[in-house]
This record gives C-alpha cells, structure tokens and sequence, in this order.
C-alpha cells in the first residue's frame, strides 16, 4: 500500500484512529480517573470525580506508602510468585526434559494425565486442597500458597517446555554424549542454555498467574501478616469503604508493580500467550 | 501447542510425531543404559509428586466428599450418594448459576470476541501509534481481577464515581448498575470484558501476522474487495486461533470467580452469582463442603464434557490437519 496523500485512505485512517482513541480512552479513564481520585479528598471526589485535584491531597498516598502494610503484602507476593514460579518452572523442565528425549513405557500416558490436568480449575480442587493443607499444617504458611500455585501451573509450562525441547536437534544430544556429557550434564549445561527463551516465556506467564492469584491465598492466609496484595486490596475496600479517595489510591498502588513489569516484560509475555496457543 | 490438541496428538503419539530423537534412537538400539531409571526417577519425581499430591488427589478427594454430608472436620461418615447433586439441581441458586454462565458465554462469543477480532484487524493495518493503542489495550489483562473489580467498584460507587456521573451528565442513572439485578450480569460481563478483551486480541494478531503477506495479496489481484479477502481468505486461516479462543472464553467463563466475589459477592439477590461463588459461599462460609464439593464436580465435568466434546467435533480438523502436514513433510 503506498502512502499517497489520497483524501480517501486519509478519512480513513482517521475514523481507524478514532475508533482506536475511543477504546483506548475506555482502557485509560478508569485508571486516570483512579490515579486522580487518588489526589482528591472525598468532597472534591463527588463534585469533580474526572478533572484535576484542587487543590492536590497527596496524602492518600504518602500515609500507604509509609505504611508497613503495604510494603509487606507487597513483599509477600513477590516471595511467593518468585519461589513459586521458580520450583514450578525448575520441576516443569525437568519432567519435559524426560518427557521430550526419553522412551519409557507410561510416557504417553503420564503425559496425557498433565494434559487432564489444564481441565482442573483451582475452584474444583480448593475445598479439598484447604483440608489437605490443614492437616499439613500449611496454613498461614507460604508453602501453603507456593506449592499448589506450582502444582497447577506444572500441566501447561511441562506441554509447553516440552515441545520446545524437542526441537532442539538429536545430533546435539549425540554430540554432548560423545563428549562424555552425562543425562545431568546435557540437561543442565547444554539443554537449559539453549532453552532460555522458552524458559523466560513460561516464567513470565507464571509470574502473572501468581501475582494475581486470589482464591488460594484468601483461604490459607487468615493470618493478616501473610497477604498478598490482591487480598489486601480487597480488605482494604471493606475496611476503608467510606473513604473512596483512599482505596483509589491503594488500588493505583497496587497496580503499579504489575504495569511496570509488563513494561519490562511484555515481549515475552505476548509472544508466550500466542505461542502457547498456536503450537 | 494447543492446549486442547494435546489429549489426542499424544494419544497417537508414538513413534509416528515424534521427531527422531535420542529417545526413539535409544528404543530401537541396544538395551536402555544402566542408570537410566535413576535418572527417569530423578527427573520426573519433583513434578509427579507436586501434581499427584497436589491437582489429582484433591480432585479424588473432592469427587468422594461430594458422596457425604460432610461439615470439612474429621472424616466424613454420613454418606447421602447422589443427594447432594439432587439437590444443587433442584436449588434455585445453583439453576440461577447455570443460567448466568450461560448469558456471559454467549455475550462473550457474540460481543467480546468479535470486538476483539475487529479490533486485531484494525491494528493490523498501517497506523501510526498502533504499537501504542496495542500496548495500552492488552495493559489491563496484567491486572488481577481484584484490582480491575475494586477500581470498577470505586468508579461506580454511588456519588463519587465517575459512572454516577457521567450517567447524570446522560440523563439517567447507570450509578446503580451494580444495585439493579436486572443489569447485574451486563455490569460483570462489561468488566471481564474490559480485563480481557485485550488478550484476545492479542491472539488474533499474532495469527494474522503468521499469514503470508501474498495470500491477501493474490486475492486482492484476483480481484477480491477488502471485505471478501477477508471473509474468505484471512477469517478461514484464523479459524484455529478462532476456534481455541472460544474454548479458553468458554473455560474461563464457567471458572469465573475473582471478579464476581470481589464486585458483587454474586448479589443482589443472587442476580450475578456464578458456580464457584455458590460453592466458596457453601465451602468456606457455611461448612457444607459435602454440598460445595458436588458443585465443584458439576463444574469440573461441564468443563470436561464440553472439552471433550469440542475436541472431538470443532478441533479435530486443526490437529489432523497439523499431523497430515507432518506426514506430508517426511
């Protein structure tokens, strides 16, 4: 298509623009408005919810960032989406290795029962996984959270991992083993490296699960000390529900660590989503 | 890989997809290797007994308490059988359940994806900032659901949201759309739409950059508008993408929690509850986890039963065709 200055293509793309500009403002108002809100006091918030503040009340969100709460839930969620995704991720390769370059008899079907696996919802299993938990004293435990949260991510990133292990070629497995490169060795010196794309992929998909997982921690965590930021930020509506000023400005803040990661790891994330489903 | 392709491709599976490795090199050659179990055992062991312990057995557990009237504490005694199924059919809630999931399915297949293959087909086009308006419109789904669900409360909250005003500046009172049971479910659905419609059309981009430049091209030059290259030559070859897509919206749907609990509790008068907030209300606020353990199994088996069933009659043709291709290649 070349780029005349045909009037036509011109209206065109401005109507493509402005369609753009309407969703996008349907994306960002909120936020904005959010971001903002957090700015006012309550009375500015009800005569003036969209415009500027007037005047500016940064203390909603001077007292959240000087509270240890905050800090501390943030804290818990980044230990238990790190050390999660991270047994997850170090457990999905090592299975995908034996599944993708090892014949055993089972295989098949093992790795069918992973594929059964995507079907089951954390809803389904949650009443159960409660009372195993319980009796394993893993409430109010990090654990409690990091282990099933890796469990239930293990059927995809093992699919995943596993076709991507098998793309790498035999004759580099030969070679290594011709090296006197043991299964150890090639997995880890050769087999690792080479599939640090894949990796980076499924650890961010992972990540985000885990950061915005709520169901799992909502029922281990009734320990306040342990929360994780999407159930503080719920506690903290019911608890501030009068003052919508604040809750603003601690939802903003709770969002920022996401969008900054998203930032950063976008490209990952994107080309792992539509990997994972194209194939 | 598919998510779903995956049940059949590995049930095939065997020599005939896998691609000729050391594995397949190992079985047709001498004996395994000693030491070879030892590593099977190493390797596999930290993810079976992860996922055995922790996804199987709680699925086993859950399917044997549904079987009791069983209050969560010490071991169930007081077997009902099928009662406890009876029952969820017979309530109210639960059949009001059914019905909302059934209402977002097909708002989501009627609206939200739609939307979202449009708008990957406009961004697709050469426009200037599209890598802007695509990175903005995907931003919402690294939310977690209960932040979208808190902001969106606080913009629809009564007099100092900015719903109740912008309604008073339209003239009426969308301020209440969360109090009204009769646009309860539209409210939800606009918002798991706002989170996700993003991802969706994601996916729709990433096919339609995977198709060849000339496809459109030869069609064009055959003399096809921009509207019949589309419908015949761009909507068929997203038709896979199309087609998981809907299984994922369907899943998910059926699953939908977070954002329910955190916007409305499922309120008011039930108006917006969904399975998993019936069960969470039964399983972890009124101690009847017999009871909430059968409507975990419903909701596990729809989802089952509608992926085995979409399986086997919408996705076959795309994993027989990846695996004719594959034989096609040798």
């Amino acid at each position: 298509m070349t780029s005349t200055a045909n009037p036509a293509l011109r209206a065109r793309r401005l109507v493509l623009h402005l369609v753009c500009i309407v969703v996008g403002a349907v994306i960002v108002v909120p936020v904005w408005f959010g971001v903002l809100g957090g700015f006012k006091d309550n009375g500015q918030l009800s005569v003036n919810p969209l415009g500027l503040p007037d005047p500016w009340v940064p203390s909603n969100y001077t007292d959240i960032l000087t509270s240890e709460v905050f800090w501390r839930q943030l804290g818990n969620s980044v230990l238990i989406a790190v050390t999660g995704t991270f047994i997850m991720v170090a457990a999905a390769a090592m299975a995908a290795f034996v599944f993708a370059r090892f014949a055993f008899r089972g295989r098949e079907l093992l790795f069918t029962l992973f594929g059964v696996g995507l079907m089951f919802p954390f809803a389904v299993a949650i009443l159960p996984l409660f009372v195993l938990l319980r009796s394993m004293e893993l409430l109010d435990n990090p654990l409690g959270v990091i282990l099933p949260q890796a469990a239930f991510g293990l059927p995809i990133t093992v699919i995943i991992l596993r076709q991507f292990f098998r793309t790498i070629p035999g004759e580099v497995e030969e070679a290594a083993i011709l090296d006197g490169c043991s299964a150890f060795g090639f997995f880890w010196r050769i087999l690792l490296p080479m599939a640090r794309p894949a990796l980076a992929t499924v650890s961010v998909l992972a990540l985000v699960t885990s950061w915005n997982n709520f169901m799992l921690p909502l029922v281990v965590f009734t320990d306040q000390s342990w929360w994780t930021l999407p159930v503080g930020v719920q506690a903290f509506q019911g608890q501030y529900s009068d003052d919508t000023a604040r809750v603003l400005a601690y939802v903003v803040l709770s969002m920022v660590p996401a969008l900054g990661f998203y930032a950063v790891a976008e490209r990952q994330l994107i080309s792992g989503l539509s990997g994972s489903v194209k194939g | 890989m598919t998510r779903p392709s995956t049940v059949p491709e590995t049930r095939r599976g065997g020599p005939a997809t896998d691609p000729p490795g050391p594995g397949t090199a190992r079985r047709r050659g001498a004996r395994p290797r000693p030491g070879r179990r030892r590593v099977l055992a190493i390797f596999l062991t930290p993810a079976l007994v992860l996922f055995l312990l922790l996804v199987i057995a709680p699925i086993v557990v859950a399917s044997y308490a549904s079987l009791y009237k069983w209050n969560g504490f010490n071991l169930p005694q007081n077997f009902v059988g099928l009662d406890n199924y009876t029952r969820a059919f017979g309530d109210p809630t639960f059949r009001g359940d059914l019905w909302h999931g059934l209402v977002l399915i097909v708002l989501s297949l009627t609206v939200q994806l739609p939307v979202a293959l449009g708008l990957a087909m406009l961004l697709n086009q050469p426009l200037r900032g599209r890598s802007i308006y695509r990175l903005i419109f995907f931003a919402p789904y690294v939310l977690s659901e209960v932040t979208t669900a808190v902001l969106f409360n606080l913009v629809f909250s009564p007099n100092r949201g900015l719903g109740d005003s912008i309604a008073r500046w339209l003239g009426s009172d969308a301020g209440t759309i969360f109090a009204d049971p009769d646009t309860v479910l539209f409210a939800v659905f606009m918002i798991v739409s706002w989170k996700y419609f993003g991802l969706y059309m994601m996916l729709f981009l990433a096919a339609r950059q995977s198709i060849p430049k000339e496809l459109n091209e030869a069609a064009t030059t055959d003399g096809a508008g921009p509207w019949q290259a589309f419908r015949h030559v761009t909507l068929p070859l997203l038709g896979p993408t199309i087609r998981i897509s809907v299984f994922l919206s369907v899943i998910g749907t059926i699953q939908l929690f977070d954002m329910v609990w955190v916007l409305t509790g499922g309120g008011p008068i039930h108006a917006s509850e969904t399975m998993a907030v019936t069960m969470f209300q039964y399983g972890f606020r009124r101690f009847e986890v017999g009871y909430a353990s059968a409507i975990s199994i419903i909701m596990f088996l729809l989802s089952f039963v509608f992926a085995l069933i979409y399986q086997r009659v919408v996705l076959r043709r795309d994993t027989e065709g990846a695996i004719t291709n594959q034989g096609d290649n040798r």
